[in-house]
């Protein structure tokens, strides 16, 4: 068995500022509809949850980093962060593995 | 001897079988490659078709990067190889780094699917060689991640180094430029939203294409 951790990470990837969000500005729009007029700056991005098998904390940024730059986002068009916990509990990383695996 | 002409295969390419007809039709050869192959098989040129490989999941072109096949065609066009990806193909080619850029969505979040008038910009490419720069040419588009974009560096060294190869008549997308298709710094790469596939036939409504295809046919040298 080895030592190695589960940790939880979860990358938010953001269009560049510069690249159009039409998106974004789209559901912004929406807003007074709902009577809401007190919300500017509204962007629309992706985030990607996922679990690393890491020695440690820095090791699993380190890998979720990679993920992040080389294939969840585009560096041309966008801009990422990455948010790492953990580790997780051997129990609760198996509960949570089993409430996934239900239905 | 005829040229050969590898036509690339990705789960969800929709266009390679209109680019074998349409290169058969101007007497070269055209076999399809399969995405998973690692070898083109010694053909003359390449070509990636439009389409939605991976179902465009993550973004356009973005898992199929990491297709085997991608590295044989990053060794055959660093070569000097003939490729030019068209669309999802020219998608793929960004995100594999063998093109500059990126294609974003188009200009207000429009699906375009029009003939459209193109201006070729330099006859120095693969694709364009022998055809006089400012020939306008009727070729289709039909993308929603056809805006292109880049950096302002890699803007200025494009247009420096007369990589820009075709350029739209109106914009129908908001590309930077009005840009259609670039190509590499050996110019034996390029890419191209319109599909010059389409305009190969008079019952489709446009023969144009077919002065682009003839160039890449010319390009490729028969092993």
């Amino acid at each position: 068995m080895s030592d190695r951790s589960t940790f939880t990470a979860l990358v938010e990837v953001q269009l560049r500022p510069g690249i159009a969000d039409p998106q974004g500005a789209t559901i912004e729009r929406a807003l007074p509809a709902l009577g809401v007029r007190s919300v500017r700056g509204l962007h629309a991005g992706k985030a990607f949850r996922f679990e690393v098998e890491a020695d440690d904390h820095a090791g699993a940024v380190a890998e979720a980093e990679l993920v992040a730059d080389r294939l969840l986002a585009n560096p041309v068009l966008e801009e990422w962060t990455v948010t790492v916990t953990g580790p997780v509990s051997e129990e609760h990383a198996l509960a949570a593995g089993a409430a996934g695996g239900t239905d | 001897m005829a040229a050969r002409v590898g036509v690339v295969v990705f789960p969800g390419s929709n266009c390679e079988h209109d680019v074998v007809q349409s290169v058969r039709a101007l007497g070269a050869e055209a076999e399809l490659v399969w995405h998973h192959q690692d070898d083109l098989g010694g053909v003359d040129a390449v070509v990636l078709p439009g389409g939605f490989a991976h179902g465009d999941y993550l973004r356009p072109g973005a898992i199929a990067r990491f297709a085997p096949v991608l590295e044989a065609i990053a060794r055959f066009a660093a070569d000097g190889g003939p490729v030019v990806g068209i669309c999802n193909g020219f998608q793929v080619l960004t995100e594999a780094g063998l093109l500059p850029g990126a294609l974003q969505k188009n200009r207000g979040l429009r699906f375009v699917c029009e003939t459209v008038e193109l201006e070729v910009a330099t006859d120095r490419s693969v694709l364009t060689g022998g055809v006089a720069p400012g020939t306008r040419l009727r070729v289709p588009v039909n993308h929603f991640e056809g805006n292109y974009t880049c950096d302002a560096r890699t803007l200025a060294e494009l247009r420096d180094d007369d990589r820009v190869v075709l350029r739209y008549v109106d914009n129908p997308n908001g590309s930077v430029d009005d840009i259609a298709g670039v190509c590499n710094a050996g110019r034996n790469v390029v890419g191209l939203m319109p599909h010059p596939e389409r305009a190969c036939d008079p019952l489709l409504g446009s023969t144009d294409g077919r002065v682009l295809l003839s160039a890449l046919l010319g390009a490729s040298v028969p092993c």
